[in-house]
């Protein structure tokens, strides 16, 4: 019994939750998001990058966005974190000041693009060979083709890869509190462990934690949601089509609009 | 000829606008490999040449030589006696129309997206001339009724009629067919067929390397045989299927009729 009691005080403590929760929600949460997100755009940005030279016929691109991929997933993140963040700051200060916000978000961003173009490169190279011959057939340049045929079927096949990369970004971003952080750009992570080194108890950290997974759990159902639509071959239809999810999909792919003309008789007709 | 793609399909009974094509001394090699070994071919405009023989013989890669999907190692193809190596690919693959084995639909886009992006992005066309275009080609394939749907929504058949209007809106002088009927079922290929002899009598110059000598034997005006990378036989099919001269045609059709 007093073991129970003691671990519940020691982690559950209510009181020290409460005390810490308007600082977390108020403060962290935000500070949380924008780094992630705004390094998850970065990332996203570059590693397209990287994954368009990797691919590219020419060894001067291939070359380079090889290196870059091997050195930045080969680091340790806070390595990368401390150098870029910490080495920079003396050139950065006149544009950014004391704010170590910006050079976090790039060290983030610059690691996350090395793992996001090795998906996006997988994803690409998935891509039937067809694909592109078509295009080309068609009077596309190679560019033309690879923008409007190829990545975009590319990308949709490494979604889930995409999601799983953003959950680690925005786990990695407690990082950033490596940095030096003023009490108002305090993120998640580093405003339950002052609170935890104040009082001395764990619980402002479990509270920490419950908000990490209220962001991380929904986007991994996400993923898992996204995962099975490909695979049962479902496509996630954009929104402007008129066949949406809901659309005329037929199991066997041979119905078309007589399928659907058939569904709708049938519901139409299941009220009278 | 970038006007005439904004005016869909010639109409009733008209002919196409096509080119001669003379393949000349044609050679590619895959390494050590020679697939091509020499290959000379002649189609009179507006008329329909089938390519016939074993697989592994050439006849894709010289196809393919065409549109430059393939670049040759010497040798050349004249369109309407314009030499091909000489022709910018891009502009080139607007003038010669291809159709695949497997479709090569694009899955991501609507059936008259797969129209429509071609002719807005190569030909310049405005969304609405383009849509207009597309539907025409889709009326002229017998699917206008399928034009919102995704592509793996249709049958094989429907798909490669869609492929086909998709190459014939982008208004070509020549079209080139490898082996469109080759991944359909049975039943679908007749629908396929009958199009594509369609567009043989309205005017289309096509290069049809395929395996079904029904359609060979009716539909073309010369049957080449292709072997080892060389064309061994080549005439009216009438005298490449009733008398054939060289010992590997005989074979060959031995095998296949």
């Amino acid at each position: 019994m007093d073991v129970l009691t003691t671990l519940a005080r020691t982690f559950f403590d209510w009181d020290y939750i409460r005390a810490v929760l308007p600082d977390l929600l108020g403060t962290g949460l935000w500070n949380t998001l924008v780094l992630a997100l705004s390094s998850a755009v970065l990332g996203t940005v570059l590693g397209m990058g990287l994954a368009v030279m990797g691919l590219s016929r020419s060894r001067w691109l291939r070359f380079p966005a090889r290196v870059y991929i091997d050195v930045f997933r080969g680091l340790p993140a806070i390595l990368t974190i401390l150098l870029v963040g910490q080495g920079l700051a003396q050139v950065t200060r006149p544009l950014f000041g004391y704010n170590p916000y910006p050079l976090g978000i790039l060290a983030l961003g610059l690691i996350a693009a090395a793992y996001i173009g090795e998906i996006f490169r997988s994803g690409i190279q998935s891509v039937d060979r067809g694909q592109l011959e078509a295009s080309r057939a068609l009077g596309m340049s190679y560019a033309g083709g690879m923008r409007l045929v190829v990545i975009p079927q590319g990308v949709r096949r490494v979604l889930p890869a995409l999601v799983n990369q953003f959950i680690a970004l925005i786990k990695e971003s407690s990082l950033v509190y490596f940095l030096g952080l003023l009490a108002s750009q305090r993120e998640l992570f580093r405003i339950g462990q002052d609170e935890a080194a104040t009082t001395g108890n764990l619980s402002p950290l479990v509270a920490t934690g419950i908000c990490y997974l209220v962001i991380t759990v929904p986007l991994t159902h996400l993923v898992n949601h996204i995962d099975r639509r490909l695979r049962s071959g479902r496509r996630v239809a954009a929104p402007n089509d008129p066949d949406g999810p809901d659309g005329p999909g037929d199991p066997d792919g041979r119905g078309g609009p007589d399928a659907l003309a058939k569904l709708n008789l049938t519901v139409a007709k299941e009220p009278a | 000829m970038t006007s005439s793609a904004t005016q869909g399909p010639p109409r009733d009974g008209a002919t196409f606008t096509s080119v001669s094509v003379e393949v000349r001394d044609l050679r590619v090699s895959f390494g050590t490999s020679e697939v091509l070994r020499g290959v000379d071919l002649r189609v009179e405009r507006g008329q329909t040449a089938c390519v016939i023989g074993p697989s592994g013989s050439g006849k894709s890669t010289l196809l393919r030589c065409v549109n430059r999907l393939q670049e040759p190692d010497s040798g050349d193809v004249l369109l309407a006696g314009e030499s091909v190596i000489a022709t910018d690919p891009d502009a080139l693959r607007q003038r010669v129309g291809m159709v695949f084995q497997h479709f090569n639909l694009f899955p991501h886009r609507t059936v008259l997206d797969n129209i429509t992006l071609p002719l807005r992005k190569v030909r310049k066309l405005a969304r609405d001339r383009a849509e207009e275009t597309a539907r025409t080609w889709l009326a002229e394939v017998g699917l206008a009724d399928k034009a919102p749907y995704r592509p793996a929504q249709l049958s094989g058949g429907q798909q490669q009629r869609v492929a086909i209007a998709r190459a014939l809106a982008m208004d070509p002088e020549v079209m080139l067919f490898d082996e469109v009927t080759s991944a359909l079922d049975p039943e679908l290929v007749k629908g396929v067929l009958g199009l594509m002899a369609e567009l043989g009598e309205r005017g289309m110059t096509m290069l049809v390397v395929t395996h079904e000598m029904g359609f060979a034997r009716q539909v073309s005006d010369t049957v080449a045989f292709m072997d080892r990378g060389r064309v061994v036989e080549a005439g009216p099919p009438e005298q490449v299927f009733e008398q054939p001269e060289s010992p590997r045609l005989r074979t060959f059709l031995s095998q296949v009729l």
